[in-house]
């Protein structure tokens, strides 16, 4: 459950941008998580549910998109990713192969008045 | 309402303190290794083997991250070496604060090399940057194959793989060469050591390995140090 961190990590975040704007309440905080990242959406929704009590982000809205990995080979360009089968040797060359998308771990944008 | 575009790194509170201990690691010349690997993977007796063999050459200290006891702690303390203990209570992982916090601990201008065990958990601690030199990954052969697939993020962000308890592999049915191969499709640069603590087979290349790994690292450190105080002079 380290999501309980990661959550501690975002509202003081976003607590810390409010203040330095001048605004009491926050009303929406967007993150972006890829999807080749430890972190699971339910848990960190609990964990916001659970800790934004007597935070600025009381009644914030949490919104998350799920960033889908995408690879791409040096040599090949995009390579296709089959879900749940991880390979980043490519399988046209057998070149290693770097994430193009899917390693996002980001506080998009916060929202306050 | 006002919309505040941040596009921020959600880990960056942890990343400054990484930060932090690094620059400390750096100006002590010390070099830091951290352990992961899910429970029972047999971290502590890989780093108590690894420690009989190098400890003549390094003045050695760990910290060791538990839930819960100082039974790892005590390990280590037995072998003459300098131990802290974190007990984090129901955290799944070290993060760079606790680190921090534990430098204190410890006399670290007499010391050239820290070990971190992590919290033992096959997920969570690949996601906190400690601010270490080295990334080693644990993993005890006979849980199988398929657990670099399943669960790909410890794996890749190791730059070391050590498969400990080779020597149960006959009973366990296990392929080495297929776990070697999902290890290297999940991770392609991953340096892979095969092991037995029981047998003592594959410790020493490790060791060998790890000596020039900080071998290296401590060019590194010398050349930036001649930077700066060419830079000092120049001043």
């Amino acid at each position: 459950m380290h999501e309980m961190s990661i959550m501690e990590g975002v509202l003081t975040l976003a607590g810390n941008e409010a203040g330095k704007h001048g605004y009491q309440k926050i009303t929406r905080i967007k993150l972006r998580i890829g999807e080749f990242r430890g972190v699971v959406r339910e848990a960190l929704e609990f964990a916001f549910d659970a800790m934004k009590g007597d935070t600025a982000a009381k009644d914030a809205v949490l919104e998350i998109e799920t960033v889908a990995i995408r690879l791409e080979c040096p040599n090949c360009k995009e390579i296709e990713y089959i879900p749940g089968d991880l390979n980043l040797l490519c399988p046209g060359c057998g070149s290693p192969v770097e994430f193009a998308a899917g390693r996002e771990m980001q506080v998009e944008y916060v929202d306050m008045e | 309402m006002h919309q505040v575009n941040l596009e921020t790194n959600i880990m960056e509170l942890n990343e400054e303190i990484a930060a932090e201990n690094k620059e400390i690691f750096l100006d002590h010349n010390l070099f830091t290794a951290n352990l992961m690997s899910a429970p029972g993977a047999g971290k502590t007796t890989v780093l108590e083997e690894t420690i009989r063999r190098i400890k003549k050459d390094y003045r050695l200290g760990v910290i060791e991250g538990d839930l819960m006891t100082t039974i790892d702690a005590d390990r280590i303390a037995a072998l003459g070496v300098p131990a802290f203990q974190i007990t984090t209570g129901t955290v799944c992982h070290l993060d760079a604060r606790m680190i921090h916090n534990a430098l204190k601990s410890f006399d670290i201008h007499n010391l050239d090399l820290l070990f971190i065990e992590n919290v033992g958990n096959l997920v969570c601690p690949a996601e906190f940057n400690l601010g270490e030199d080295l990334r080693v990954m644990v993993y005890s052969t006979v849980e199988g194959e398929e657990k670099p697939k399943k669960y790909p993020m410890m794996f890749h962000e190791a730059e070391a793989v050590i498969l400990n308890k080779i020597d149960l592999l006959p009973y366990a049915g296990v392929d080495l060469d297929q776990l070697k191969k999902n290890v290297l499709e999940v991770n392609p640069s991953a340096i892979i050591f095969p092991v037995s603590c029981r047998t003592g087979e594959g410790l020493d290349e490790w060791v060998d390995w790890l000596k020039s790994r900080i071998e290296k690292s401590r060019e590194t450190m010398s050349e930036r140090d001649r930077t700066r105080s060419h830079a000092h002079h120049h001043a």
